[in-house]
């Protein structure tokens, strides 16, 4: 008996059973369905954060003030006096110190309240310089950025953030128009390019929703308490992505030096790279799509289940045609073939369904989750291929059961 | 494989002659098997001998419990003795493996069972071409076979009718083109008539006498002494034992006892 006879046989046996069939062929249909959704969901939120942290400048460095080792009772932490300045940023953005630095923004910024006549908005200030553009990869839609004689004239100005913008103007063109900001009134004279909201992301706040003020305004007229001089990060972007850990070095060492720090323990302050972020975020999105994945592996076992207690109940129900089968002529090993065939069959149909339900999924569900879902041709074989072993695998006991009955007894029973 | 021959053509081309005179088509010799039936365990056959010749039309009859069910599992390959030697056309079955019987029960035996044992989701010419299908025998042949089987048995138009739509009688017909479809060398009929009325069941036994006389060895099992007696030999078999072996008096021609 060929392979082709074997399946015709076992293809009669699964489609004279129709609704059984069905039944089994859903149970798998779902799991591989969950795993193919799940998986690319991941994959998605994977590719999203990556992208966005792209966006942000994957030769960022940020400086903050404190330290990464705990419990100094000499150093100032975070919350306490900032140790970096102005002035520190003005030091590192030197071609001859730190050559492989490309800009050097420093930074401060607060959650403040806007308003503009009867809007009212809070959002995240930031005192910068002319430089935050360029480090931030942004660049404007409308009006103009902070400039120099800005800073120099610690001058009311104010850029707003697309959304910031949104908010407090509507459609009305904020350029010109009058916002307090923390009482104090200020022109807006630019808005920031959208860069698109990244609600997915914790990693990052939303970068369409600040308004930035010159630093020098910001340490005088808007933040009290620290001292003038001090900023609460400095970003720095190196010349390319290959330079970023050269930028590192030179800046952790004029840092150390311009501090009169000796050890590099005694750091008061802690450079990141955005790459580290971006390895973090992507671990943690892949741990969360090893968990999913994992849930929709167990559906996809117990839709096996299904297939393995199906097929079992096929085998008692059929002894007599089993036996029958055999007294004509069939080998165990014919036997056990057409029970591994149907066993394939419901898998394969399972998957191949699963599969097609999966793509359909991809394409539906992010209109209402609005996550991305990215769904790569090898998962989705992969799952088609994983449905046929399931079926394969589970149906081993029951097709070596049915092999192994003897015909006479499989022939009298009733 | 013990002396199976693994080409169906064999069989296909001696349709209708009769075979060779000589060879024994069933030697049994002193052949034993235990029964168990939960814990009990009884002895079913208690050193059975017996031969039966090419040709011949024979009867093996017995009350329920008297091994001759346990008989025809061993005639029919379905079972092996424990000890004793069981020849079918000189090969020794005794020792055979599971697939080595499967294809001896393929080539050499024709079963017509009492419960017709027919597949209810196949129709009749596919429920007849099964055991050529376990031969290995192309479509397009195994369909000219199947269709030529029915047509013996008076069925040519009812080739694609389902079992469920067949009566009891023509089911039992269809069974029996199943069991001369490959041309075996044993037809083993178990209780033929079991579920017939009468009717069907001359109509059934009207066509094994004509298989029988076509030249093939049939072998009928069962407890009614006048299906027994359609029969040229009739064996009785009682607790175990050959009880008694006779001819059947005024029986068919070309019928001798050994």
């Amino acid at each position: 008996m060929n392979l082709f006879e074997t399946f015709r046989t076992g293809l009669d046996a699964v489609v004279s059973h129709r609704l059984r069939s069905a039944l089994t062929v859903l149970g798998i249909m779902i799991g591989i369905t969950a795993v193919i959704l799940t998986v690319g969901l991941g994959e998605g939120a994977q590719q999203q954060v990556g992208s966005e942290i792209t966006a942000l400048g994957s030769n960022l460095l940020t400086v903050t003030p404190g330290s990464t080792t705990t419990s100094s009772g000499i150093r100032g932490g975070f919350g306490s006096a900032s140790t970096l300045t102005y002035g520190d940023a003005i030091a590192l953005d030197s071609k001859v110190v730190a050559p492989d630095i490309n800009a050097v923004a420093p930074a401060t910024s607060e959650s403040e309240s806007l308003v503009a006549g009867t809007s009212n908005w809070t959002t995240t200030v930031v005192g910068t310089d002319p430089s935050w553009l360029t480090v931030r990869g942004r660049s404007m839609t409308e009006g103009r950025f902070i400039v120099a004689h800005d800073l120099a004239t610690r001058a009311d100005v104010v850029v707003l953030g697309a959304t910031t913008a949104q908010e407090l103007f509507g459609f009305r063109d904020p350029v010109g128009q009058t916002v307090n900001v923390a009482g104090q009134p200020m022109s807006v004279i630019g808005v920031l390019n959208s860069v698109g909201s990244s609600s997915s992301s914790s990693t990052t706040s939303d970068p369409d929703d600040q308004a930035i003020v010159p630093l020098t305004t910001a340490s005088a007229l808007l933040f009290g308490g620290t001292s003038r001089s001090s900023v609460s990060q400095i970003l720095i972007q190196a010349t390319s992505g290959a330079t970023l850990s050269a930028a590192y070095q030179e800046a952790d060492a004029e840092l150390l030096n311009l501090h009169g720090i000796t050890t590099t323990s005694g750091a008061d302050f802690t450079i990141t790279s955005e790459q580290q972020v971006l390895s973090t975020a992507t671990s943690v999105d892949k741990t969360l799509t090893v968990l999913l994945g994992g849930v929709a592996g167990i559906s996809l076992l117990v839709g096996g289940i299904g297939v393995m207690n199906i097929m079992l109940v096929s085998v008692t129900e059929r002894i007599r045609e089993i036996g029958l089968r055999k007294a004509l002529g069939a080998t165990p090993r014919v036997i056990r073939r057409q029970f591994l065939v149907e066993a394939s069959v419901l898998g394969t149909v399972g998957g191949v369904l699963g599969a097609l339900l999966g793509l359909v999924g991809a394409e539906v569900l992010p209109h209402f989750i609005s996550d991305p879902i990215t769904i790569s041709p090898v998962a989705a074989v992969g799952a088609i291929a994983i449905a046929i072993g399931i079926g394969i695998a589970f149906g081993v006991y029951p097709a070596g059961r049915a092999a192994r009955l003897p015909p006479i007894d499989a022939l009298r029973s009733e | 494989m013990t002396g199976v021959d693994d080409t169906a053509e064999v069989w296909i081309d001696r349709t209708d002659a009769h075979p060779v005179v000589g060879r024994p088509v069933i030697e049994v010799d002193d052949v034993w098997k235990p029964y168990r039936n939960g814990s009990l365990q009884v002895d079913a056959l208690r050193g059975v001998s017996f031969t039966i010749d090419p040709g011949e039309y024979v009867a093996i009859m017995g009350p329920s419990g008297s091994g001759k069910s346990t008989l025809m599992h061993i005639l029919g390959c379905l079972d092996v003795p424990t000890s004793g030697r069981f020849l079918l056309a000189g090969d020794d079955v005794s020792g055979m493996t599971e697939e080595d019987l499967a294809h001896v029960r393929n080539k050499r035996i024709g079963f017509v069972f009492q419960q017709f044992n027919l597949l209810a989701s196949l129709n009749a010419w596919r429920n007849v071409e099964l055991p050529l299908l376990y031969a290995g025998v192309d479509r397009i042949e195994r369909k000219r076979r199947a269709l030529e089987a029915l047509d013996r048995v008076g069925l040519g138009d009812r080739v694609d009718h389902r079992p469920g739509e067949l009566s009891g009688g023509q089911q039992q017909r269809v069974a029996v083109a199943r069991a001369l479809v490959t041309d075996p060398d044993l037809i083993l009929a178990d209780e033929p008539t079991g579920n017939l009325d009468s009717v069907s069941a001359h109509d059934v036994m009207g066509l094994l006498d004509e298989l029988h006389r076509s030249g093939r060895t049939v072998v009928l099992i069962t407890h009614d002494s006048d299906v027994a007696e359609a029969s040229g030999r009739v064996m009785r078999i009682f607790d175990g034992q050959i009880d008694e072996v006779a001819p059947v008096a005024a029986s068919t021609a070309g019928v001798e006892a050994p």
